[in-house]
């Protein structure tokens, strides 16, 4: 019997208003300068999709449930509530057009977070039972069967075997007291198998003893996305439980943006406890390994190429300046687009929006950021750190006839990686 | 009742009662905000994040980059030229500053009248540019509640009446003032109830948002 | 007393030459703004007038205004005119007292209905008619009794024009000027305690020059004289504007001449002609003897918050006010805290765990 009602998501939306949320509800000037800075609303011109109009119905409930005016006005009749319909209505702008890439938050003038805000806003409609199909399919496949896309165990074993055969490198499962627990996202398996093959590698190189865990390997988290912490810490137990069970050091989030902000900033807060473990970034291992020497690389990629930064990593992680490091590794003639870094425009892609088969349309529309910063730049690779990205990257490439590959940062470098022999 | 009487009436009950609603609301809403507070972070944070909050604190008044001011340059110009202004005129004029010296025991150098003067110029005609903004340009028309037009008239007056009364113009000069300190005080009283609030609150949206970023080791 | 001999011959045989007569002229002319085509029209207007019948009314005043009129070391026109004018009816200065000023006043009256000019300094009390009496008649009664047939009224001095003194908080003889009694007749108000003399002489010459009162602002008071305020013609202006005040009167500030703004200077609000026509002859007025002005040509100039209190300043204590704004503000903002917390608390509390079957909405068959 589903508990999906009005009330349901109005209880749950109460809690999820903070000193931080009303802060920035009481500070909020209607300057619109919020809209410029997303690509949902940019490329399309709507003004609905201006990122503070998205929380609306937060707003109201704020004003009327925390403060001393509002609830006056609501004693006597002068408030409006918020409905139903209106949260249905919401449902496009919180979900189909946003991508949580929080490029808003950084350009609001009186210093709001309203990504911060639209991740707590994606509680209450979802509790009301307003979340799009796709996310609930998602979510639903994530819990029963541990993998968004429908990934299963077999699967990944089977490709385990691909890399035995080609590379003559184990893929450890299970390895108690290994330094590393790796992570893996369903679309690389799926999609980019490239990647599990190079973190082989580059370990080997590095003589750094890793894991995978077949209890859970997945490190998206449906939860995150459809905005539910109840499921997003059920997700995230798994990782953890894993983890602490193998008794490793560090806990690695793969090429996947929402992933790293699901096991390391949003995991201990939702299991509300620390973890004994640290939890790294792919990248952010790779570029300790560089910088202790722990593995080289040979030759230079002579294209000309670019980086885009994946907003949960870069903008919303912290990781900004690893990517380049490592790339200055095997790259030449490497430049950045002109918004980048933390500025950096969203693939259109993120926060769920790919798993929505509505916002199918309205995502390409978005990619036109994307080409807009590529167009004049000239480059002939784009590189990435998301597999999410990537697909969009490709799709919207494609879609434009625009004929630049598009290549994940931790396979360029092994690509590159110099291997020794005498690891063997 | 004549200019004085009015005179003498605006500058002591109704600053009073201006001044009590303006101290009590304000008060309820900022202790509304802080005592919701936000719950400790677990994760392992990059930095405490306190720098960060401070530096978000200053900075976020200079937009992030070129290339975002200049998709929001009307907003930019004209919000800096208003507030500005704004300050200036409020807290280096004069007579403003008299009124100040008497409240809290202390004051401090004005500039010369006409440089105020200037300033207050800039400010309305920053108000207007901003006014005709809100109400051609689709996102800010859409965002737009009849309270932002209220709050636009409240800030518009007092400069506008301070101006006439300097310059002498259409109004005796008493009647002038008289306009001009109900409208500030009409200013105050709208403060605890309106996005005027903001003056007192975005220190605390910034610093949240500085410390979030800061805790993961992003500077905003 | 009466004397129909015209103004020119008998200010000739004081000795004014002719010369000195028309520089006066031109005096009054240039004061008032009129071009100098007027100053033969105002010589001649003077010269002849047959010095209009003048009764002048008494009431709760301190004899200051006439001081200020009257008093000359050396003599002055002004003195020379009021010497002239057929003062029929002056308190101060009239020889006879008692009965006979009365009939004096009642003669006059009679064989100058229509045509005298009433001129009044002080206020007239209403709460008691007795508070202030002449020959047993009240301030009232007189006044009503002579404004009836008077062809215009002055109202010399604040306390006539405005209220002055009497009318301060809590004016407890319930004291009100003359244009509050008198509707039906035209008056000017010459306000200032006292006012300046060349202001009284300014406005007669303008009636007898075209035998009507001179513009007028919204307070009554003849534009020519208080069409700006002190503080738009005061010399020290500049160092309001770079910001230069006095803060004590005797501070660096005070012997360097600076403004006097925050010692309580109304000179913003105050409309009067000190600071160009000055007093004595010129010779100085208060902000240039380093005292703020006082505002006194403005009504309740007494109530207007302090001498000595910089006009901003506000009459009441604004900052012990906002101490219990802000007191009063926290309680309530603790306890509407305390709810929020409650609210939420219990909002954490209740949270039933959304699990996967309640993200859809049940379908409604």
């Amino acid at each position: 019997m589903s508990k999906a009602t009005l009330e349901r998501g109005v209880a749950i939306l109460k809690e999820q208003i903070n000193g931080p949320v009303a802060a920035y509800f009481s500070s909020c000037v209607h300057c619109g300068i919020c809209a410029e800075a997303c690509l949902f609303y940019t490329e399309t011109g709507d003004p609905a999709y201006t990122p503070i109009n998205k929380l609306e119905p937060m707003r109201r409930l704020w004003e009327q449930e925390y403060t001393l005016f509002g609830r006056l006005k609501k004693a006597i009749g002068l408030s409006q509530p918020v409905t139903d319909s209106e949260l249905g209505e919401w449902s496009e702008r919180v979900y189909d057009t946003c991508s949580l890439c929080g490029r808003c938050s950084m350009v609001c003038p009186v210093g709001n977070d309203i990504s911060y805000m639209i991740r707590r806003i994606r509680e209450g409609l979802a509790a009301a039972g307003h979340a799009p199909e796709g996310l609930v399919a998602a979510s639903t496949r994530s819990v029963e069967i541990g993998s968004p896309m429908g990934l299963r165990l077999p699967a990944l074993q089977a490709q385990a075997r691909h890399i035995k055969e080609s590379t003559g490198l184990d893929i450890p499962f299970d390895q108690e007291g290994a330094e590393y627990l790796v992570l893996l996202s369903s679309m690389e398996v799926i999609n980019f198998p490239e990647y599990l093959q190079a973190i082989a590698r580059i370990f080997k190189q590095a003589g750094k003893r890793w894991t995978l865990s077949s209890e859970a390997f997945e490190a998206t988290n449906s939860g995150i996305q459809i905005g539910v912490s109840d499921i997003a810490r059920e997700l995230a137990t798994r990782v953890v439980v894993a983890a602490e069970k193998l008794k490793v050091k560090t806990v690695i989030s793969p090429e996947c943006g929402h992933a790293y902000t699901a096991i390391r900033w949003e995991g201990p807060n939702l299991m509300g406890r620390r973890f004994p473990f640290k939890v790294q970034h792919i990248l952010e291992v790779l570029d300790e390994l560089r910088a202790a020497g722990l593995f080289k690389t040979e030759g230079m990629e002579d294209t000309r190429l670019t980086f885009h930064d994946p907003c949960q990593l870069v903008r919303k992680g912290g990781v900004i300046d690893q990517p380049r490091n490592l790339l200055n590794m095997v790259a030449s003639d490497f430049v950045e687009m002109d918004d980048h870094g933390t500025m950096n425009w969203c693939c259109g892609a993120g926060g769920g929006v790919s798993a929505i088969e509505e916002a199918a349309g309205i995502k390409m529309k978005a990619f036109d950021r994307k080409k807009a910063q590529l167009e004049g730049l000239n480059v002939d690779t784009l590189v990435t750190a998301c597999a999410n990205c990537r697909i969009q990257l490709e799709e919207g490439l494609e879609e434009n006839e625009m004929e630049i590959p598009v290549v994940g940062l931790t396979e360029l470098l092994a690509d590159h990686l110099v291997e020794d022999d005498s690891h063997d | 009742m004549n200019s004085g009487e009015l005179l003498f009436w605006v500058r002591g009950t109704g600053l009073s009662i201006a001044v009590v609603i303006f101290t009590f609301g304000m008060l309820v809403r900022l202790l509304e905000i802080f005592m919701l507070g936000r719950r400790r972070n677990l994760a392992e944070l990059r930095s405490n994040g306190i720098g960060a909050g401070l530096r978000t604190l200053i900075m976020r008044s200079i937009p992030p980059d070129r290339n975002s001011m200049r998709r929001s340059m009307v907003t930019v110009v004209a919000g800096y030229g208003f507030h500005i202004g704004l300050l200036v005129v409020i807290f280096l004029l004069a007579p403003h500053i008299q009124l100040f010296e008497s409240l809290f025991g202390f004051g401090w150098p004005a500039i010369s009248t006409p440089l105020v003067d200037l300033f207050a110029v800039v400010a309305l005609i920053s108000l207007i540019v901003l006014l005709w903004h809100r109400l051609t340009h689709p996102v800010v028309r859409y965002l737009s509640t009849p309270e932002d037009y209220l709050v636009w008239a409240a800030s518009f007056l007092p400069l506008l009446s301070g101006y006439l009364a300097y310059h002498h113009l259409w109004l005796p000069y008493e009647w002038l003032l008289v306009t001009h300190i109900l409208s500030v005080e009409f200013m105050l009283i709208l403060f605890p109830f309106t996005k005027l609030a903001h003056a007192f609150t975005l220190f605390i949206a910034r610093w949240y948002t500085g410390v979030i970023a800061g805790e993961r080791g992003v500077e905003t | 007393m009466k004397n129909d001999k015209p103004l020119g011959q008998l200010l000739k045989e004081q000795g004014v030459s002719r010369r000195g007569f028309l520089k006066y002229c031109a005096t009054l002319a240039s004061l008032m703004a009129l071009p100098p085509s007027m100053v033969p029209a105002i010589a001649e207007a003077l010269e002849n007038a047959r010095r209009p019948s003048v009764i002048w009314l008494s009431f709760q005043e301190c004899t200051g205004c006439t001081e200020s009129l009257t008093r000359s070391h050396a003599p002055t026109l002004e003195g020379l005119l009021f010497d002239h004018i057929s003062l029929d009816y002056h308190h101060t200065l009239q020889a006879a007292s008692g009965q006979a000023a009365e009939a004096a006043r009642e003669a006059a009256m009679a064989e100058n209905k229509d045509k005298y000019l009433l001129v009044v300094d002080g206020s007239i009390p209403l709460d008691n008619p007795g508070y202030s009496t002449i020959a047993g008649i009240s301030n009232l009664d007189m006044l009503e009794e002579v404004a009836e047939h008077a062809a215009a009224i002055i109202a010399v001095g604040t306390c006539a024009a405005y209220g002055g003194l009497p009318h301060a908080s809590p004016n407890p003889t319930g004291a009100v000027s003359v244009t509050d009694i008198i509707k039906d007749k035209p008056i000017v108000n010459v306000p200032g305690c006292p006012p300046i003399p060349v202001v009284i002489s300014g406005v007669l010459a303008h009636f007898l020059t075209f035998g009507r009162l001179p513009d007028l602002d919204h307070l009554g008071r003849p534009l020519a004289f208080y069409g700006n305020n002190i503080h738009d013609r005061c010399y020290r202006r500049p160092f309001y504007d770079r910001g230069l005040f006095a803060h004590s009167f005797d501070d660096e500030g005070a012997k360097k001449g600076w403004c006097l703004y925050n010692l309580g200077c109304k000179g913003p609000v105050t409309y009067n002609a000190c600071a160009t026509i000055k007093w004595n002859e010129g010779t100085s007025f208060p902000i240039e003897a380093g005292h703020g002005c006082l505002g006194c040509s403005e009504p309740d100039f007494w109530d207007l918050g302090g001498f000595y209190n910089a006009l901003p300043e506000s009459p009441v204590d604004i900052s012990r006010l906002a101490a219990y704004g802000i007191v009063g503000g926290a309680a309530a903002g603790v306890a509407s805290g305390l709810l929020n917390r409650q609210k939420k608390a219990q909002a954490t509390a209740t949270h039933e765990t959304v699990n996967l079957s309640d993200l859809k909405r049940e379908e409604k068959s």
